[in-house]
């Protein structure tokens, strides 16, 4: 219907009569909107239009060409040229256009003049010239507008939009961020939340400006105004720096505590990142992010608890203050399920710490291994505790055994009302803590000894590129970045084989069903794990040696990885290296990036990469290299198959 | 602007502009959420709520909620103009304009809308304009009204005649 009527609507534009004109072109405005093809149609009238003087015409002719400027970057170009005759006209809208029927409180046709200043903005974005054009009639819009009604501050708002978004002066500029400080002093709720809301689109890119606003916007967290609360935690987050962290987080969780639900998860998630981006001390961190588990516990995000036991984990000089402060907060609140499960996985680890006596940090504690007992117990007994929060507590029961002095009765006792419990995970735990005491006990300390330090779960393919730095040795430890969650147990399994270099464990979670205990029960029945397959030194030259180191991962019987290690003994360094592989057309190769393209001389890093090889057909591996890289001056490029390859890589 | 909502403090619609298609459900659904949640605030609170993907500019009028949703590009602190405005030119056309009055005549309420909006963007800045184009409408709803009730009252002048001379003939 549009492309029908576009002509006829053309031809009212150009109507005696300015009450059709004005209708047509709002017509026209909606056409380009649903057909914009059809702006070549409206484009020529455009120009003549701008010459009206009918407000009503006017106006709608400035949106028009907005619309088109919008979807055109053609036209875009063509409207640019008038912008000076816009500029005119705003300016005589501004310095003597004033008319009674147009005006409102003292500001003449402010439609008129925000929607000129939107067509502006739209023109002058990302262009010098246009932009220059403008900035003399926006610094005097912006200091000419009266701003006693609401009119005026409706002018003055658009201007300031204009001004962040067109590459106007600095000058200009920092005008525009002291007209937003103004308006945030304003008694006017609503001119507080419009200024807010500008000041987040600016703290990207002017954030110092913005800074200089900051006790303003932090009194405005205490509105008890729902949007100007949403609004002005945002900007909050968004200033937080590393020389305001402190004060700025003592406001923030002033605010989480009195603030409404919706509004507390997002507070909560806040406050821990800023914490952790700019925490000044780890002391600092941790009480931070137990104060807001504390207060907020069931509303932050679920990485929160493992966040927080890697950091405390981490900080050793601080075990004994930590295991403190979350005894007493257990002791005082069993209800918020992370801190429960922080605060049990504390306890278990460095329930010897606590029952020491003393420590400066905090006031002098006299803790009996009976009252921590019960503390658990009343944790695994409470009926707001999820089963997640109770696997922590038994398992911390379980640790408290060797770490107490006292006999284990009541230990043995809980574990094995637990072996009959409905829960299922529970169930099984408690069945193994229970073969634990029984049949190895000589085993339980080992056993349940500290956690070494754990490592943040990082991504598969940082722990493949670590893993693949090491030449020799990856045999048990391939397993271990295949697997997304590791049990705790089988990194106590890892820790009783003997310690495996570099294992990148993930924070301890709910273990993975099917019993690795059970595993390590029937250690002497197992069959043995398969020998790791002997390295092959492949080439030799000049000080640059190639070796080549397998990997059978178990579980996956046509896949082989293959790490190529490149290492260089004579004296001058090794560059632009470049390994290429190839194999028979019944495998499939994928060659990982390398560690780099350099080998140092004098037997520096060595350089690693990986290769994967599939072989569904259990062929008989055959594989050729290619090598070039610059060497002592020289351009070498060598290709050569490789020999001797030992059954096991592919059988 | 998407859409205009008046509507009482009782949460009784008075009059519904929508300059978007949408289906007579979802304008139901989108009515009643948007009257509760406005209805909901307190009365110090700013006039400026974020609700789906929409900024919504709401402003009380003695026992009235003016309502607009518009879109995120769009000027909030002017919309609070736009609304000011219709609320004068009801004013002045209805003359002190009370709920009742635009209860009782909500076409001509509809009308000075139309005359002042036109598909969500302001189209005529001028009051006087405005209410000429009203008054000058009104003039021709009057005439036409005046020509109808002259016809009709010609055909029951003659009926009365016809009924006259018949009883005479009967007598």
């Amino acid at each position: 219907m549009c492309r029908d009527l576009a002509t006829e609507v053309e031809k009212l534009l150009l109507q005696p009569s300015a009450y059709v004109r004005k209708k047509a072109v709002l017509t026209a405005v909606h056409m380009i909107r649903k057909v914009p093809e059809l702006s070549n149609i409206f484009l020529p009238p455009c120009a003549q239009l701008l010459h009206e003087h009918h407000h009503g015409v006017l106006l709608g002719t400035i949106m028009l060409i907005t619309e088109l400027c919008e979807r055109s970057p053609a036209a875009l170009k063509h409207f640019r040229k008038m912008v000076p005759q816009l500029v005119h006209i705003l300016r005589t809208l501004v310095t003597t256009g004033y008319s009674t029927e147009h005006s409102i409180s003292g500001v003449s046709d402010p439609f008129l003049q925000v929607q000129i200043l939107r067509l502006l903005r739209i023109l002058g974005r990302n262009h010098e010239e246009s932009s220059e054009t403008m900035n003399d009639l926006l610094a005097q819009v912006a200091t000419n507008t009266d701003t006693s009604r609401n009119a005026g501050n409706a002018v003055l708002f658009e201007t300031v939009l204009t001004i962040m978004d067109i590459r106007s002066a600095a000058g200009l500029r920092v005008l525009a961020v002291n007209i937003l400080g103004r308006f945030l002093l304003n008694s006017d709720r609503n001119i507080r939340y419009v200024a807010l809301t500008s000041l987040l689109r600016l703290v990207q890119s002017d954030h110092s400006a913005v800074q200089r606003h900051r006790p303003t916007v932090v009194e405005c967290l205490r509105e008890p105004d729902g949007s100007l609360s949403r609004r002005a935690l945002e900007l909050s987050l968004a200033l937080v720096n590393s020389s305001n962290v402190r004060a700025m987080t003592q406001e923030l969780q002033g605010f989480l505590e009195s603030c409404p639900p919706d509004l507390q998860a997002d507070c909560a998630s806040g406050i821990l990142l800023a914490a952790e981006r700019f925490a000044p001390t780890k002391r600092w961190h941790i009480d931070t992010t137990l104060r807001v588990l504390m207060t907020a516990g069931t509303h932050v995000r679920d990485d929160a608890v493992a966040n927080l036991t890697q950091l405390i984990g981490g900080a050793q000089e601080l075990h004994a203050y930590s295991v403190r402060r979350l005894y007493s907060a257990l002791a005082e609140d069993i209800s918020q399920q992370p801190l429960v499960q922080v605060a049990a996985w504390c306890i278990g680890e460095y329930g010897d710490l606590l029952l020491e006596g003393s420590c400066e940090e905090t006031e002098p504690l006299q803790v009996e291994e009976e009252e921590v007992l019960a503390l658990l117990e009343r944790v695994l007994q409470s009926h707001m505790s999820l089963p997640a929060t109770r696997g922590y507590a038994l398992t911390a029961l379980m640790k408290l055994s060797t770490r107490l002095r006292g006999d284990n009765n009541r230990i043995r006792q809980v574990v094995s009302v637990y072996g009959s419990c409905l829960d299922v995970e529970l169930q099984q735990r408690a069945v193994e803590y229970n073969t634990l005491f029984r049949k190895y006990d000589h085993m339980r300390a080992a056993i349940l000894e500290k956690i070494p330090l754990v490592e943040r779960g990082g991504s598969q393919a940082d722990e493949e590129a670590k893993e693949s730095k090491e030449t020799a040795q990856l045999s048990e430890a391939a397993p271990v970045p295949t697997e997304p969650q590791a049990s705790k147990l089988l990194d106590l399994l890892d820790l009783l084989d003997g310690p495996s270099g570099d294992a990148q464990h993930p924070p301890p979670l709910d273990p993975t069903p099917g019993g690795a205990l059970i595993h390590l029960l029937n250690l002497p029945c197992a069959p043995p794990p398969p020998a790791p397959i002997p390295n092959l030194k492949v080439f030799e030259r000049e000080g640059l040696q190639l070796n080549l180191s397998f990997v059978r991962p178990p579980g996956t019987r046509t896949l082989l990885l293959i790490t190529v290690t490149a290492t260089n003994t004579s004296g001058g360094d090794v560059t632009h290296f470049i390994c290429q592989a190839a194999v028979p057309k019944s495998f499939q190769l994928q060659l990982q990036a390398p560690s780099g393209d350099t080998v140092p001389a004098q037997g520096g890093l060595p350089t690693t990469q990986l290769l994967r090889i599939l072989n569904p057909k259990k062929a008989p591996l055959r594989l050729k290299l290619r090598l070039t890289y610059n060497h002592f001056g020289q351009s070498v490029q060598e290709i050569f198959e490789v020999n001797n390859l030992p059954v096991e890589t592919w059988q | 602007m998407q859409f205009m909502l008046l509507f009482s403090r009782q949460g009784k619609l008075r009059l519904q502009k929508w300059y978007v298609p949408l289906s007579d459900k979802e304008k139901k659904k989108i009515t009643r959420e948007l009257v509760q949640t406005v209805l909901a605030r307190k009365p110090k609170m700013c006039s400026f709520l974020e609700w789906r993907d929409l900024k919504i500019v709401y402003k009380r009028y003695a026992s009235l909620y003016f309502c607009c949703a518009i879109e995120d590009q769009d000027n909030e602190l002017i919309t609070l103009e736009i609304i000011h405005r219709y609320v004068e030119l009801l004013d002045k056309y209805f003359g002190s304009v009370c709920e009742l009055d635009i209860i009782f005549n909500f076409e001509k309420a509809y009308f000075i809308l139309d005359e002042f909006l036109l598909g969500g963007e302001v189209q005529e800045t001028s009051k006087k304009n405005v209410l000429k184009a009203i008054e000058q409408a009104d003039l021709l709803q009057e005439k036409t009204e005046h020509v109808s009730a002259r016809v009709s009252l010609g055909v029951r002048k003659r009926t009365r005649i016809c009924a006259g001379v018949l009883t005479c003939i009967k007598m």
